[in-house]
């Protein structure tokens, strides 16, 4: 069988990043090709190349379609030559019927007058290619999400899609709505349409895959038939790198719980699906917790709600700090419990980009600086300056916006703005995320001396060797659950990956 | 790392000279324009725009959509906005007028009344944005209409008239001319203290500080200009009362937009609502008072505008939101939420009110004065988008 799509030495960097090294992926015509790795291997990267959305010129290498070589500048240009993609964020409109969904890029929703019973017909045509009958002036809003992505592979079988890429479709999807893609994605493949399919979940790409491309590190490990494959021999294939960066771990002696969570469970106000179910936890003082989980498995969510800043969900369980329920509703209750959150989108939720230094950094303890009810200009200079120092930020000086600064050094004014706080609990989402390796490293021993002063950490983290190599203890969560704990000792990125898919523990 | 946060203090790295420079630059173009406008209009007019009685017309005329365009920048730094303000300012003003005229009240007590009713439309719009989420655009559209709709219903659309006596004056009376040189010159030595004392702490903290000519020659120029100012007045019947009230009250809200924690609070949440709910802060809470200020401030506006008047009519404050927002705009003002600066509002409305004065002086027809304002507002923006486009680069 020759190959539909090649693509050859693939180079794809970012400032200070490569995050695709000299990659081959070729796809046979007519098959289901799942593509596997940790996040952060370079999966979503090579599509996006695929795609079109970073455009020939950006990136090293070539791609072949049919034996073509072609150079798409645009997204345009990736589905006129048959690609469509299908991203885990939806892109349909909601507002809009089922039918002018699935015919938004055909012409009959172009035309001066549209004809809308030309336009249902046709709707319903595409409809039934994939087994779908529903009432196509039906608001896409009002389906289920399961639906909404069917209704998406709709739309891209409408463009004439030689090759479809779905990306972590079955995230958010039920399992009867899993089976029904399931049997979709067989049809099309019966019709001769070409599926990549992007997924963590191990046992679904055993399933339903013809081969399957293994990346690590933006490199391809392996291209390998399904019939070959196994869950333990995948997992391997996307871990298997020693520890190579440094992490400056020291053990330490520790001190008593700081932290008790149980039975916590959140669930989601709009939809009432529940989206943490039963988590106990606990933490000591002076210990490093790493949580460690695939996207989507709901330790931002745990943690965002247990410090009272998720709006969209309800929580329930006991929190106890020192010993002391305490009943978190809003962030202003979680600093006075002495909990701080240093969230994982730190332009979004860390920072106030068009403000300085300074005030960026006593934004949380603006009590500490004000005398009388006035701030004390003196006070939030030195107090704001002695903390940063320790946090060895490099500016020009404080009064600098933080919008200027790199992402290292503004990761350290949100580290800085919540040890000004004094917290007992210092919550770190992701906090190493778009940083260079000197930042970094920085980063890693604030974090070891923060513990030995007694502060217990928890620290979320997507990077595997970053949680193993500074953790004292490990929190694997899974589909809003708690998975599984691991010592220190007995942690391994292969039983880490394996709690994470709801493997079986090896 | 202490060397790399205070290497540059003494303000003489051409980092931050040019950061600083750049800062200046937006705050003189306000002044050039102003300028601008005075030498236009002091040439159409043969000088007649220049003169002690006019200067005295401008800033009476200016105070009530100043007061307006200070509670409008706590609003606009929030990134809400409140359409409401001219229905506020002309049902307060018939309910003070109401009160006095037909119920005998004693002024004091009829200004109280139409503050707290301002306040209370505040606290009104405000619950509906912040605790009940409804757009600031829609619930003070909304006001606008109800409160309009109100006045009318209440005066059965007559005109309200005449007022007390001290009632008029808080609208019209002028400071006596010795207090008025006294106020200036008071004024003149607490700017030069704390420009000294600013420089010393500064300088103590290790931050840039500029050069003595630099702060010490803008404050002479201020000084200056204050004394100019107050010489005209002083020439005609002295400093007018509401522009004093407007002068109290800018200083009063500047001071809290700099110095405490819910000024800090409203840039924090207007910058990045997100991050600042993450760092404690209660958003809702914040937003319903700065309704309420707004609310209070569109009282004591309605009460200047009554009281200059001597009637309250039921279309007095009409489109003077827009007025107010065009102010803050003028002054640099970001619809966007999160910057903003109560004085250079004060000095838009200056800029507005100018405008207005000068066409009509000019006897231009009404028409041009639409067409001119609308265009300054264009402009006005596009510059400052212009501007901070370029500071990214």
């Amino acid at each position: 069988m020759e190959y539909i799509l090649e693509m050859k030495g693939i180079t794809k960097e970012f400032p200070g990043v490569r995050a695709l090294n000299n990659v081959t992926f070729s796809v046979r015509k007519g098959e289901i090709h799942a593509l596997c790795g940790e996040n952060g291997a370079g999966k979503s990267t090579l599509m996006k190349v695929l795609s079109g959305v970073y455009p020939f010129g950006t990136y090293d290498g070539k791609i072949f379609i049919n034996g073509q070589e072609v150079q798409f500048k645009s997204i345009h240009d990736s589905r006129q030559a048959g690609i469509a993609i299908i991203y885990q964020e939806l892109a349909v409109v909601g507002e809009m019927s089922v039918a002018e969904n699935i015919l938004l890029n055909n012409e009959l929703i172009h035309r001066k007058v549209i004809d809308w019973n030309l336009l249902y017909a046709e709707s319903m045509k595409w409809q039934k290619q994939i087994g779908l009958d529903i009432d196509p002036q039906t608001k896409v809003r009002n389906l289920s999400v399961g639906k909404q992505q069917l209704i998406e592979i709709a739309k891209a079988l409408t463009s004439d899609a030689k090759i479809i890429i779905l990306d972590e479709p079955t995230t958010a999807l039920t399992e009867s709505d899993v089976e029904l893609l399931m049997n979709i994605l067989r049809d099309l493949k019966a019709k001769g349409v070409t599926c990549i399919y992007i997924s963590h979940k191990l046992s679904e790409v055993l399933e339903i895959a013809d081969s399957v491309t293994v990346l690590r590190d933006g490199e391809t490990i392996s291209t390998d038939p399904v019939g070959d494959m196994t869950e333990e021999k995948i997992i391997t294939k996307m871990v298997g790198r020693s520890l190579t960066e440094i992490y400056p771990y020291e053990k330490r002696k520790l001190g008593d719980t700081v932290l008790e969570v149980k039975e916590y469970s959140v669930t989601h106000k709009g939809t009432g699906k529940q989206i943490i179910k039963d988590a106990s936890f606990a933490l000591r003082k002076g210990e490093i917790l790493g949580v460690a989980g695939l996207m989507g498995a709901g330790r931002t969510e745990l943690f965002t709600s247990l410090i009272g800043g998720y709006n969209n969900g309800k929580y329930s369980g006991s929190v106890n700090v020192e010993g002391s329920e305490k009943n978190i509703k809003n962030p202003s209750d979680a600093i006075e419990a002495g909990i701080a959150y240093v969230s994982e989108d730190r332009k979004r939720f860390g920072l106030v980009l068009g403000m300085d230094i300074t005030k960026n950094t006593t934004l949380a303890s603006l009590k500490q600086v004000m005398k009388f009810n006035v701030i004390d200009q003196a006070m939030e200079v030195k107090k704001a300056e002695e903390i940063n120092n320790r946090m060895k930020l490099k500016a020009p000086n404080l009064e600098v916006k933080v919008s200027q600064l790199s992402g290292g050094n503004q990761q350290k004014v949100v580290l800085s703005k919540w040890l000004l706080n004094n917290p007992r609990i210092l919550i770190l989402d992701e906090p190493t995320r778009g940083i260079d390796v000197g930042a970094k490293y920085e980063i890693y021993k604030i974090i070891v001396e923060l513990a030995k002063q007694g502060v217990g950490i928890i620290l979320i983290s997507s990077e595997l060797p970053e949680v193993l190599g500074m953790s004292d203890r490990v929190l694997v969560m899974s589909g809003g659950k708690i998975a599984g704990e691991l010592s220190r000792n007995e942690a391994t990125q292969e039983k880490i990956m394996a709690l994470a898919t709801g493997g079986k523990n090896i | 790392m202490k060397a790399n946060l205070n290497n540059n203090s003494g303000g003489k790295s051409s980092f931050s000279s040019k950061i600083s420079f750049k800062i200046d630059l937006q705050a003189y173009v306000l002044i050039i324009a102003f300028l601008l406008i005075v030498v236009i209009f002091g040439f159409f007019t043969g000088g007649e725009f220049l003169s002690s009685r006019n200067v005295s017309n401008l800033f009476t005329q200016m105070s009530v959509i100043a007061l307006l365009a200070i509670g409008m920048t706590l609003v606009l730094i929030l990134a809400q906005i409140d359409l409401s303000v001219g229905s506020i300012v002309g049902l307060t003003g018939g309910i003070a007028a109401i009160l006095q005229v037909w119920h005998g009240w004693d002024t004091w007590a009829v200004v109280l009344a139409a503050v707290a009713i301002g306040a209370l439309i505040g606290f009104w719009h405000g619950w509906w944005v912040a605790y009940r989420a409804v757009p600031a655009f829609i619930v003070t559209l909304a006001g606008m209409l109800i409160f309009r709709g109100i006045l009318i219903g209440i005066t059965d659309g007559q005109t309200i008239a005449p007022l007390k006596e001290s009632f008029m004056a808080i609208g019209t009376s002028y400071l006596p001319y010795l207090l008025g040189y006294i106020l200036a010159i008071i004024g003149i030595v607490l700017m030069f203290y704390f420009t000294y004392r600013q420089r010393n702490k500064r300088q103590s903290l290790g931050l840039i500080v500029p050069s003595h000519i630099v702060s010490y020659g803008k404050i002479t120029a201020y000084s200056v200009l204050l004394l100019l100012v107050v010489y005209m007045l002083n020439r005609y019947f002295g400093i007018p009362v509401p522009f004093l009230i407007v002068l109290t009250i800018g200083i009063i809200v500047a001071f809290v937009t700099m110095k405490t924690s819910f000024g800090r609070y409203l840039y924090a949440i207007g910058g990045n609502p997100e991050a600042a709910a993450l760092s404690g802060i209660n958003i809702k809470r914040n937003t319903l008072w700065v309704f309420v200020i707004m609310g209070a401030l569109a009282g004591l506006a309605g009460i200047l505008l009554t009281g200059r008047l001597n009637a309250a009519t039921t279309s007095a404050g009409t489109s003077y939101e827009m007025d107010a927002i065009a102010a803050c705009v003028i002054g640099g003002t970001s619809l966007m939420g999160g910057k903003g600066n109560v004085i250079r509002s004060i000095f838009g409305a200056l800029i507005m009110a100018s405008i207005d004065n000068g066409m009509s002086m000019m006897n231009l027809e009404a028409f041009w004065q639409y067409i001119v304002k609308g265009s300054i507002l264009l402009f006005a923006v596009w510059m400052d988008i212009y501007s901070q486009k370029k500071a990214t680069v």
